[in-house]
């Protein structure tokens, strides 16, 4: 068996790839079935409308002021209002992953396990890494499939500007979100798949998130902690991000975090066979 | 086909599975019967790569079921104890789903689904949502998804729980149809089940095997034997004592409270000798009146019964 494996690499790959595909597949099936996915999406970009709409307001409302000051004691506005209402609409958006990230992870390995699917998966010839990277792929997806709208807001606001702003910047704002919301969505899979109970699943999930911005606080101390912490904050290579600056520390720091949690969940899965010994 | 060694495992002092070896000939449909409690789960669960063993070896078409767990995993179908089902899909995604994951080649799968739906006699249920249908429908879902993928072995764990009289004769003749082209092993803690399905049958209790054997022979074993069953007036303990003094009698049992005021009695005589005059000599001498004497052989049951109760319950004199 060993030299038919051998000798047919190509089999094994598309075999992987089948089984990767028929889990990810089944994944945004149930999304897209169970009524929490279009109340989460619909939520999601409510808010975001809504705060989108309120950021830009203010920022305008904020340069009215500000030219009616400079007119009065004559200092040119200098002033580059998208890049305002970018940095704050991305930090809102930051702020909505907190919450949404548990709700979609939540029942990730949880539910599986409760429903006695995880029986089905562990007995049939999928590895765990194909289970763990269809599941994680497909949370992903649907996390994109949520942004995509919200582009439409940021591309209106560009092409009223004069000048129109750099389009670099909405690439970079917008990788930033895919790689933070990429993080959280990993870490969440992580302590689902420790849990039979989606509840406690999802409020863990929020304080381990929380948990992590508290830690971004820290970033301020001065010395080697805060350089350290200030390295680990998963908040600070987004700002990065957010002002459009993508540098290569910033994507190993999340490809890293990323790799590292959803290597934690393949092994937390494969260690469920162990630990009904 | 199937050949299990000294499997033990232990869930950290409670040894659910203790030393069980038997084999499964290709083909054959292998029962395993067991009180609940027994291991046979714990076995199933061994067999199918879902936990390995505390110790001792399983192989399934010569695969180690734990060293070449993904083999193994290619060949069988297996029905847990509880429907492995999604609530939101339809039937027919699920099953699909499931044949996915059992690596179907894509141009297979239209077919193969339909045959499982067939078989099981789910068609008129394709589009439902799982989570609509009843405990009974639940089940024979459970069951297609265990063989959609035409796999060598089926491994069913309690298979006809949960199902009305009329689906378990169904699922019966299923497995039946099934056999020959694909080893079966199922497990139940009901007796019928195995003397009307299976080739063979492993008893199991408290971890241990307790006999092997065909459902026939498990049954002439003992049916040379005798049971006799005795209905007198007379008192309770002289009676009894009476009854075990008989040469060959054992396990004495007699029941006091009927309505009538009889006593009823069962007796059973050892191998080859029938002891029912004796019986007769003795009541009539002793000056009671006998009102019935007739013989029962052993069923399957009473096999069952004395291969899995514990020596306790036997040595109480009356029950
Ligand atoms: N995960 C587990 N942890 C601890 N003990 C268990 C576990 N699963 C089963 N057992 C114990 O092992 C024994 C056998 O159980 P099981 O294999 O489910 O029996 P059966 O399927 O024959 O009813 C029982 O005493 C049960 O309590
Ligand atoms: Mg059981």
């Amino acid at each position: 068996m060993t030299r038919l494996t051998q000798s047919r690499p190509i089999e094994g790959a598309k075999k992987t790839m089948h089984s990767f595909y028929a889990i990810y597949r089944k994944e945004m099936r149930q999304y897209f079935v169970s009524p929490i996915a279009y109340v989460v999406i619909g939520l999601f970009l409510f808010l975001a409308a809504l705060f989108f709409n309120l950021i830009l307001s203010g920022v305008i409302q904020n340069a009215m002021q500000m030219e009616m000051d400079s007119m009065r004691f004559g200092m040119p506005p200098e002033i580059d209002m998208p890049a305002q209402v970018m940095r704050a609409f991305f930090g809102l958006l930051s702020t909505l992953l907190l919450f949404i990230v548990p709700i979609l992870t939540m029942g990730l390995y949880s539910e599986e396990r409760k429903r006695g699917t995880m029986e089905l998966l562990m007995t049939s010839p999928i590895s765990e890494t194909e289970i763990v990277l269809g599941k994680f792929l497909a949370s992903l997806s649907l996390f994109a499939i949520m942004l995509i709208p919200t582009l439409s807001y940021l591309i209106f606001m560009f092409v009223r500007s004069e000048p129109v702003p750099p389009w670099r910047l909405l690439v970079a704002g917008y990788a930033g979100v895919v790689l933070l919301g990429g993080s959280l969505l990993a870490l969440g899979s992580f302590i689902s798949s420790l849990t039979e109970n989606q509840l406690i699943a999802a409020l863990f999930t929020f304080a381990a998130f929380l948990f992590v911005w508290v830690l971004d606080v820290g970033r301020n101390a001065t010395g080697g902690i805060g350089a350290v912490l200030s390295y680990l904050s998963v908040i600070r290579h987004y700002e990065d991000f957010t002002r459009g600056i993508v540098d290569t520390s910033s994507l190993i720091y999340y490809a890293t975090f990323i790799f590292l949690f959803v290597f934690l969940t393949v092994r937390s899965v494969d260690s469920m066979r162990w630990r009904r010994a | 086909m199937i050949e299990v060694q000294d499997l033990t495992k232990a869930y950290g002092s409670v040894t659910a599975v203790d030393h069980v070896s038997f084999t499964v000939n290709k083909g054959e449909i292998l029962g395993f019967l067991g009180p609940n409690g027994a291991g046979k789960t714990t076995t199933m669960r061994i067999l199918t790569g879902y936990m390995p063993a505390t110790s001792g070896t399983a192989r399934i078409a010569g695969f180690d079921v734990f060293n070449d767990s993904l083999e193994v995993r290619r060949r069988i179908g297996y029905l847990p104890e509880t429907p492995p089902v999604y609530p939101d899909m339809t039937v027919e995604d699920y099953l699909d789903f499931v044949a996915r994951i059992k690596n179907v080649p894509a141009e297979k799968r239209p077919g193969l689904v339909s045959d499982a739906l067939k078989k099981t006699n789910i068609e008129d249920r394709r589009t439902h949502l799982i989570k609509r249908l009843s405990r009974g429908y639940k089940q024979r879902v459970g069951l297609a998804q265990a063989l959609v993928h035409d796999p060598d072995v089926i491994i069913l764990d309690e298979p006809t729980v949960g199902l009305d009289p009329k689906q378990i004769i169904e699922v019966r003749h299923l497995i039946k149809a099934l056999a020959g082209d694909h080893t079966i092993i199922l497990s139940t803690h009901i007796l019928p089940e195995v003397s009307m399905t299976c080739d063979r049958v492993v008893i199991i209790n408290k971890g241990k095997i307790a006999a092997v054997d065909t459902p026939e022979n498990l049954t002439s074993q003992l049916k040379s034997g005798q049971r006799v069953r005795v209905e007198a007036q007379a008192p309770e303990k002289p009676l009894r004592d009476a009854l075990s003094q008989i040469p060959g009698a054992k396990n004495v049992q007699v029941q006091s409270a009927r309505p009538d005021g009889l006593l009823s009695a069962t007796v059973e005589g050892a191998q080859g000798k029938d002891i029912r005059s004796q019986i007769a000599d003795k009541i009539v001498t002793s000056g009671w009146l006998l009102y019935e004497l007739s013989s029962v052989s052993l069923s399957l049951e009473d096999i069952f019964l004395e291969l899995t109760t514990d020596d306790a319950t036997h040595a109480e004199p009356s029950n």
